[in-house]
């Protein structure tokens, strides 16, 4: 359905979008996870038409993001992270004007805004301006203005940024069922890491522009915890940067990330792990109150592939200690 | 793609401007108060009926010491003063003591003039020399001191003619009155313009505002519509359907073209119902000038709109192009009274010769051929910034 190939575009210096290559399958939900500014937008962008690659190609449905650019806007509806809605026009006239962008006959629009309205429950505000709405709504109607031109892929920027946990829930149920019952591709981009792993068939992790993995998220996560990889989460009362020197130099010791004053994530493989972590903490005379062991999450497989947190890079230098040889090692790119 | 679904989508778009525009209650009374403003203000400071300043406070001071215990020609004159001014009410005559005096009450803001007969004024006359009059101006407020100046001048002419003609007759009675007037004076000078009737300042100004507030509306309109847009992020809505990019501009164009015009006729129609402006030549031939100020209007509108990220910018960037426009371009003052380097700048502005255009079509009634030079100006300079417009703008939408 989606051929990428190598592709890149640059803002002046800045490269955005690195050298990125990927396939997607019809029906797919494919996912794009990564931090702010990681070039997630920019990749949807340039599939959606609209911005130009500074090289590498795509096409959809065999045609060209450049070339055939209106051929490719037939296929595809896009939900930006921008609400594509004017205020001042009720819903009704929202959809009837950018349906009619699209040469649908006119019957055929009709019906198909009702049912549209009637699919998410704004049938009775039709008339209402939508600057009158509540987000949760605008989000709904920016979503159903998507889907005017019955896409076959789907664009999805950040679908539920900025939204309350229903309404979240409710725009990633109707993500699903469109996908059900029209066969529809599905991109999506999101930070949110409950969005990808709910959503999506595979996921991309992309980090400053470039894809660092590319897999579904139970293979994903697998990265990090194989057959003998375990994440321990521990509570130490007197936890210090020599003591976390002394546990990350142990042999079974992959990576430890300090979270706070008294917890470290302690990634470890082998089965003696549990016995000479705790070993070597009291060695130096560590108190751990408590300990547990963690299922790893896509926010973890993030973090050991990219070396950093997603949510933000403020411990940044601290975790950049992570990148040590097993992250690299782990890296795989499609 | 055809022209057909290219204009369909135009229209599409420019109605989807206008009911924003129209449902946007505040910015509609705007869209009618702000040429009503305009209008009112321009009328109002330029009076469109001539010479009605009026009811200036002036003092006279009579110093006359009389010759031979007569004082026949300074009271003559009082009297021929009051006479005049009883007709036209241009002064308010009072008294004062001194040419000091008239002085300090200039200073103090309580005249606007002093009229000083001096102590030799009848000695003068009677001895057959000039008789001198001292005007006294307000030299803080150079309009009314002119104005006080040449009405004065004026009324004192008037009355020195009389004069003479009384002294012709005297010293031949066998002259008539008509024949003693030509001696006096003789050269008698009528004004007479293309059109009939008087054409006021706000004659004037009225082509000029209406070309200038259309065009504002299209330069302005558009960058602020179009980077709006953009920042809202509505626009993708419009670059993500199949629709040739032309559309969007076209659309757009369209639907702040119809905003100015509708404010242009809202100020015709104060212009005539208000202010008692004619339109001596062809309404269609006003329009038309109108839409074709518009049109040399565009291209420059969208090269602005591509090169300002946001809306600020290009609004800022708007005011600093149009406030040296308003002024360079004859819409407010003639050219002729500019120093020449800024008639040269006023020379490469498209307002100069769609205001020059109109004003020759509204007040003079002037038909195509008189507007030949105007019209060819406006028309190559559409062309040429929307040649360079088109491909700006193309670049800009898909960065």
């Amino acid at each position: 359905m989606i051929k990428i190939q190598g592709l890149t575009k640059n803002f002046g210096k800045f490269t955005a979008v690195d050298n990125i290559s990927f396939n997607v399958k019809k029906g797919e939900v494919f996912g794009l996870l990564g931090p702010n500014g990681a070039g997630k937008t920019t990749t949807l962008r340039l599939l959606s038409t609209l911005a130009r690659p500074s090289s590498g190609t795509a096409t959809i449905s065999g045609y060209d993001i450049v070339k055939n650019d209106n051929e490719v806007r037939k296929l595809i509806g896009i939900v930006s992270e921008k609400m594509i809605l004017y205020d001042r026009l009720t819903a009704k006239e929202n959809l009837w004007f950018f349906g009619s962008l699209f040469n649908i006959p006119k019957d055929v629009l009709t019906k198909r805004i009702n049912d549209l309205l009637e699919l998410v429950q704004l049938t009775k505000w039709k008339n209402a301006q939508v600057g009158t709405f509540s987000t949760g709504m605008r989000q709904r109607m920016n979503v159903i203005r998507a889907l005017l031109n019955v896409p076959q892929i789907l664009f999805l920027d950040e679908p539920t940024l900025g939204l309350d946990p229903q309404s979240s829930v409710e725009i990633r149920e109707f993500i699903k069922k469109i996908n059900r019952e029209n066969n529809t591709t599905i991109i999506i981009t999101t930070h949110m890491m409950v969005d990808a792993d709910l959503l999506c068939d595979r996921i991309a992790i992309i980090d400053q522009g470039k894809i660092v993995a590319l897999d579904t998220s139970t293979n994903l996560k697998k990265l990090i915890s194989g057959e003998d990889t375990t994440i321990l989460n521990l509570n130490i009362a007197n936890l210090t940067p020599g003591l976390i020197k002394t546990v990350r130099a142990l042999e079974c010791v992959d990576s430890v990330t300090q979270e706070n004053s008294t917890h470290a994530k302690i990634l470890v493989h082998g089965t003696e792990a549990f016995d000479s972590v705790i070993d070597a903490i009291r060695m130096k005379n560590g108190k751990i109150n408590s300990m547990e062991n963690l299922q790893p999450t896509l926010e973890d497989v993030f973090l050991h592939i990219t070396g950093h947190q997603v949510r933000d890079s403020a411990n940044q230098k601290i975790q950049l200690e992570n990148h040590g040889p097993f992250a690299r090692q782990q890296r795989r790119v499609r | 793609m055809g022209a057909k679904t290219l204009l369909s989508h135009s229209l599409r778009i420019a109605w989807k401007d206008l009911m924003e525009l129209f449902r946007n209650r505040l910015g509609l009374v705007l869209l009618i108060v702000m040429p009503l403003f305009m209008m009112v203000m321009v009328g109002f400071i330029y009076p469109s009926n001539g010479n009605v300043i009026s009811d200036m406070p002036v003092a006279l001071v009579n110093e006359d010491v009389g010759f031979e215990n007569s004082f026949l020609p300074s009271q003559t004159f009082i009297l021929g003063l009051k006479q005049v001014n009883d007709q036209t009410h241009m002064l308010v005559l009072s008294n004062a003591s001194s040419m000091v005096d008239i002085k300090d009450m200039i200073q103090r803001g309580d005249l606007q003039g002093g009229i000083v007969i001096p102590s030799n004024f009848s000695e003068s006359l009677m001895n057959g020399e000039q008789g001198t009059i001292i005007i006294v101006t307000d030299q803080s407020n150079p309009q009314i001191s002119a104005t006080i100046q040449a009405t004065l001048s004026a009324v004192f002419n008037e009355m020195g003619t009389m004069l003479a003609q009384q002294n012709v007759q005297m010293l031949n009675p066998t002259i008539n009155a008509n024949n003693s007037l030509a001696i006096v004076k003789p050269y008698n000078v009528q004004t007479e313009g293309v059109v009939s009737g008087n054409p006021s300042y706000f004659d004037f100004i009225a082509p000029g505002i209406m070309a200038m507030t259309v065009m504002m509306s299209v330069m302005t309109g558009l960058p602020v519509a179009i980077s709006q847009e953009k920042e809202i992020g509505t626009m993708d809505g419009m670059m993500v359907a199949p629709i040739n990019r032309l559309s969007i501009i076209l659309g757009k164009t369209l639907g702040q073209t119809i905003r100015g015009l509708i404010q242009g006729v809202i100020i015709l129609v104060l212009a005539v119902g208000l202010f008692g402006v004619t339109i001596q030549g062809s309404i269609f031939l006003v329009f038309g000038l109108l839409l074709l100020g518009v049109f040399s209007f565009v291209g420059l509108g969208i090269v602005i709109t591509s090169f300002t990220k946001d809306q600020e910018t290009a609004q800022m960037l708007m005011m600093t192009l149009m406030f040296p426009m308003m002024f360079l371009s004859g819409v407010f003052f003639p050219i002729q009274q500019m120093p020449w380097y800024m008639q040269g700048i006023s020379n490469f502005l498209p307002l100069t010769y769609a205001s020059n255009a109109l004003r020759k079509v509204m007040v003079l009634g002037a038909g195509i051929p008189a507007i030949s030079t105007e019209l060819i100006v406006l028309i190559v300079f559409g062309t040429v910034m929307t040649a360079i417009a088109v491909p700006v703008f193309r670049r800009m939408m898909t960065r």
